[in-house]
């Protein structure tokens, strides 16, 4: 197919043409040109179908404001739904389908909803779908959802990589137009540094579209002169086909920046998007102002386009969406549009314009005081149905129909902090507030200032004033600065079916059905209409909506107010917020020195917080998780295992007064803990509730190591420095994580001291007399290596950890097996540490579950009265210490095989099961391999006191019922005769 | 948001955490004959201010130094940043 609607001149590169597809008809285009422009150039008006009627839609818009022209671009990974025509380079091999039609665009089935579209009204969902209630679930959102939305979702993996950054500049200026390009060349020689973005892909904004000259030159001189000064400066950036998002706090703004759209597909390892944060010391706002349409009976259908966007397409692209147009205006602007497209050999039907003193012009006919009261044509324009002044119609024969109701000022950007625009009575349009984002001016059309002139003067200035730069003002360049009022005129009168909002299909007749029916603040016309809560925010539509709003109420449209834009400008994809945050790389993974061995020995890993840390080791012939586990806990409890604990927090603790610091944070006492000693240590929060447990070594007189659990390592050393700094700040002590510093590995079993004394160096004494159940100390090993040693045991067996510097954890892992061969070491995980810690009856971070106190842990009388610590005033709250407190007990099945569920509820034996009759809970629960049945622990109201009772436990979600008895938590060597041998 | 950290300039708020009122700095007298009831209100109870407010940060992705932060609920301006140590001895915080 040819470029039937391709006119002369215009920015594209007619040496270069390029193939793209638009619904499998292959058309050509040429570098410069949008998806949209050239559509229109081949003769392409229809586009989509709309979101709820499936009305006939084409393209209204040349920008990123376009509600109407969706399409879903590329296709396979790389589909894209709801895309903008108007805002898509054009590149080779170009693919796009048009949306929401089913067989085909021309014929869609679903276009019954326009004849229905008198039950089809605002609320109608509402209204409709109240009875009965069950049927919403079931039969009406499931076709309502089939019904509703535009593009499909390729439903595969986005194969593009996508960035984030950080930029700073002394002033960002977002738009590239007149009033951008005179900011920077302003601050750019005063030696500032400029960051110059645009959403384009080419800067210099509505100038490219325009005719008018610049210093008596074509503007594109002035462009192209302005950009390469600019790219020539070191301080200078520019950033084209970026959108400025957002303005957020402290001069911060978000942009994206399309690295890769305009191309088939990214360069090699290059990002398709990146996400920029933009430091800004000020900014500068000149996004230009956004045409607005004015509403007629059907006036959505293909080739009714804003007036200024045929301007665009005529002089920028060269293309036209037909031969034949009229304009429909209140306003001068309506008429550059015919004089250019008159200019470039477009046949001028007649600019019907509502103002009876329109000025005439020579070369085509104005109709005065006239108004288009209605449209035909199924798929696209045919004819325009005029009412002349004096009240006769005449019906015009065109294919295109320009519309221009004035233009509004871009202040979206200003609204981002909760400024509200304020009401411009000569522009008839809301203008930027004075509660602006700090930092933030706003110059040019977005600020209101609609001749080019004013712009590039209020460019200048506003970069001056900004940066408080000495006036030497550069020079304006001359450029026409015709005065600019605006009359409003929002709609015909007497017409219904007339579309405000195209991308969600919001009529004139809808927004007065929202006022009879009591909707009449604009927030609510918003959300019971929906009128600008599509994806364009309403650009092209919330205007004449609240317009309309003000009209039917009798108000003004400042009384009426306006709603107000949030970020982002325009719809962002969530690849881009994602960036690189994606699949694995969602957070970072840690791995422990030993990482790559347990690999190699087959180790199924679990991710804990970031950690990975073993979870078992199966060995060849173990079919089911169980059978290594079970394995791992028997053998260790029979000679000796190794267990990988690096990922436990260790704080380092030093200072004078370090053991009085425990003291505050530990609620048992630490001051008189010998050197050469560990202690249990159980931390509260303020409030009395058990935060997190560990140990505290001490190493020195004003040295003690502290472990925290892997969950909470990051959560307790900040709580500690709280403590350090924000309540005790002059004690000599200070902290530091060495979490990363040590690996760590806990060696347990009755073996476990042989195994040691096999690589301890022999000046260490670690018998049973050298070195006693919780003593710790510097120790080396393996000839010279600096290592520590604490003898505690979270298994119950006689036990050790030894920590080595980290990069020596690897090798330490590897010689422990190898020495240990000849008491049949065993690796093992977190799953049996699990069960050989409810074995012990040790709490975990199940029963340390953010509920629980001391008392409920059985360590009530841990809590010392003698000294201050964290939550030790809270916990003695009557509350917490009632006399059915829970307390922690074991639980066992009576019948050996049952099974005990963690989560599971406990009853009384008989009575009940409900919430009133609650008696406590299971946190844990394992299959034990020393008592051959499933163990659990839990929390059992007055639990101490009720040792051997027979209860059930209960899961009603589940259907469990399993009867148990209430036993003591330490279901292995309650004396603790191991882990002292 | 950006914080003007004391010892180390502009930092952006991503490298810091935040706790709440800089009133937890008041820690009460744990041996008071009222310690039930001011612990109480010191672990309970704030103001909700819409406007200017004390709040306590630490900057996790820095230096470790918890800060309080004089900031403006309703705009985000922040009007003063203080290291938190400072702040508790001025106010009588010691050992």
């Amino acid at each position: 197919m040819t470029q039937v609607n391709r006119l002369n001149g215009g920015q594209i590169d007619r040496t270069s043409t390029l193939n793209f597809k638009f619904d499998n008809r292959n058309f050509t285009a040429h570098p410069g040109d949008t998806l949209a422009s050239a559509l229109l150039a081949n003769g392409v008006r229809l586009i989509g179908r709309s979101f709820k009627y499936h009305r006939p839609r084409g393209i209204l818009s040349a920008g990123s404001e376009e509600p109407n022209a969706l399409v879903e671009l590329r296709t396979g990974n790389r589909k894209e739904p709801n895309t903008r025509a108007t805002t898509i380079e054009m590149f080779d091999g170009l693919e796009a389908h048009s949306q929401n039609r089913w067989p085909s665009l021309r014929f869609d089935a679903m276009a019954i909803n326009d004849r229905f579209s008198n039950f089809l009204t605002a609320g109608f969902y509402y209204k409709t779908f109240m009875w009965p209630a069950a049927f919403w679930e079931k039969l009406y959102e499931p076709v309502i959802r089939r019904a509703a939305g535009l593009g499909t979702m390729s439903m595969q993996e986005d194969p593009d990589e996508y960035d984030k950054g950080f930029r700073h500049c002394d002033l960002l200026i977002i738009g590239a137009g007149p009033a951008g390009l005179m900011a920077a060349l302003t601050a750019g020689r005063a030696g500032s540094d400029v960051i110059l973005a645009d959403e384009d892909f080419v800067l210099g904004g509505r100038l490219n579209s325009e005719t008018y000259s610049l210093n008596d030159d074509i503007a594109a001189n002035w462009i192209t002169q302005t950009v390469a000064e600019l790219s020539a400066m070191p301080n200078v950036r520019l950033m084209p086909r970026t959108t400025v998002i957002g303005a957020f706090d402290h001069g911060i703004y978000g942009a994206v920046e399309r690295k890769g759209d305009h191309l088939s597909a990214p360069s090699e390892g290059k990002p398709r998007q990146i996400l920029w944060r933009i430091y800004s010391g000020r900014a500068l706002l000149c996004a230009g102002a956004t045409e607005r349409p004015i509403a007629f009976e059907n006036n959505d259908r293909p080739g009714i386009m804003l007036a200024g966007a045929l301007r665009s397409y005529a002089n920028r692209f060269a293309a036209t969406p037909a031969q034949r147009v009229a304009i429909f205006t209140n306003n001068d602007d309506g008429h550059r549009t015919a004089a250019d497209l008159h200019a470039k050999g477009v046949k001028i039907a007649a600019v019907v314009d509502i103002r009876p003193e329109a000025p005439l012009n020579g070369d085509y006919e104005v109709l005065r005081g006239a108004e288009v009261i209605d449209t035909k044509g199924r798929l696209g324009l045919t004819f325009a149905e005029v009412k002349l002044a004096d009240g006769s119609n005449r019906t015009l024969d065109v294919g295109a129909l320009g519309i221009s109701g004035g233009w509004n000022p871009n202040v979206h950007l200003t609204c981002h902090q909760r400024g509200r625009p304020v009401w411009n009575e000569t522009l008839s349009a809301f203008v930027p507030g004075d509660t602006l984002p700090p930092g933030l001016t706003v110059a040019g059309a977005a600020n209101g200032i609609m001749s080019t002139h004013g712009a590039l003067k209020s460019g200048a200035e506003a970069a001056t004033h900004a940066l408080d730069l000495k006036s030497d003002a550069i020079a304006i360049p001359t450029a026409e600065d015709a005065p600019v009022t605006q009359t409003p005129f929002w709609y015909v009168q007497g017409c219904s079916r007339a579309w405000l909002d195209q991308q969600n299909d919001v009529t004139v007749k809808d927004v007065k059905l929202s006022h009879q029916e009591g909707f009449q603040s604009v927030e609510h016309l918003k959300r019971y209409t929906t009128l600008g809560m599509a994806t364009d925010q309403g650009k092209t539509s919330n205007m004449g909506g609240l317009a309309i709003m003000a009209e039917i109420a009798g108000k003004s449209i400042p009384q009426v107010g306006t709603t107000i834009y949030r970020p982002p400008y325009t719809p962002v994809p969530i690849a881009t917020f994602a960036g690189r945050m994606r699949g694995k790389e969602f957070h970072p993974t840690r791995l422990t020195p030993s990482h790559h061995w347990a690999k190699e020995r087959g180790a199924v890993f679990v991710e804990v917080g970031n950690w990975l840390r073993a979870q078992w080791f199966p060995l060849p012939g173990e079919t089911h998780w169980r059978q290594s586990v079970d394995r791992e806990v028997r053998q260790t409890r029979a000679s000796v295992g190794v267990c990988d604990c690096t990922t436990l927090g260790k704080i380092d603790v030093q200072g004078t007064d370090a053991a009085d610091f425990l003291n505050r944070i530990y609620c048992n006492g630490f001051a008189k803990l010998a050197v050469g000693k560990t202690r249990y240590g159980l931390m509260l929060r303020e409030d009395g509730i058990a935060m997190d447990d560990g140990t505290a070594g001490r190493l020195a007189e004003d040295h003690f190591v502290v472990t925290t659990t892997t969950a909470n390592a990051v959560k307790v050393y900040q709580h500690m420095e709280f403590v350090r700094q924000c309540l005790f700040p002059d004690m000599d002590v200070q902290l530091i994580s060495t979490t990363e510093a040590w690996a760590q590995y806990a060696v347990a079993g009755p073996n476990s001291r042989k195994l040691l004394q096999k690589i301890v160096d022999p000046e260490f004494d670690i018998s049973n007399d050298g070195f006693p159940f919780m003593a710790c100390g510097n120790i080396t090993v393996c000839g010279g290596l600096r290592a520590r040693l604490f003898r505690i045991s979270f298994s119950g067996e006689l036990a050790f950890e030894i920590a080595v510097p980290s990069r020596y954890g690897d090798a330490l892992m590897r010689r422990l097996m190898v020495e240990g061969e000849e008491f049949n070491v065993v690796p093992y995980g977190t799953e049996a540490l699990g069960v050989m810690r409810i074995e012990k009856g040790h709490a975990a971070g199940n029963e340390l579950n953010g509920t629980t106190t001391a008392l409920n842990l059985g360590m009530g009388r841990m809590v010392s009265k003698k000294k201050d610590s964290i939550g030790s005033v809270l916990s003695e709250r009557e509350g917490l210490n009632e006399a059915d407190a829970l307390n922690m007990v074991g639980v066992k099945p009576v019948n050996s095989a049952d099974k005990i569920t963690a989560g599971a509820h406990l009853m009384d034996a008989s009575g009940p099961v409900d919430a009133a009759n609650d008696q406590g809970y299971v946190t844990s629960a394992a299959f034990s391999p020393s008592l051959n049945c499933y163990i659990g622990l839990g929390f059992l109201k007055n639990g101490s006191d009720r040792h051997r009772e027979k209860m059930r436990l209960v899961s009603p979600l589940t259907d469990l019922t399993v009867e148990v008895e209430i036993v003591s938590s330490h279901f292995v060597d309650p004396e603790g005769e191991r882990l002292r041998a | 948001m950006i914080i003007q950290h004391p010892l180390l300039g502009p930092r952006d708020s991503s490298e810091f955490v935040y706790l709440g009122d800089a009133s937890l700095i008041d820690r009460p007298d744990w041996q008071a004959e009222n310690a039930a009831e001011t612990f109480y209100d010191y672990a309970y109870l704030r103001d909700n201010p819409a406007g200017e407010n004390r709040e306590l940060w630490f900057h996790e992705g820095g230096d470790r130094s918890w800060l309080v932060v004089t900031r403006n609920t309703v705009t985000h301006e922040i009007s003063k940043v203080e290291l938190a140590c400072d702040v508790a001895r001025m106010r009588g915080r010691s050992k």
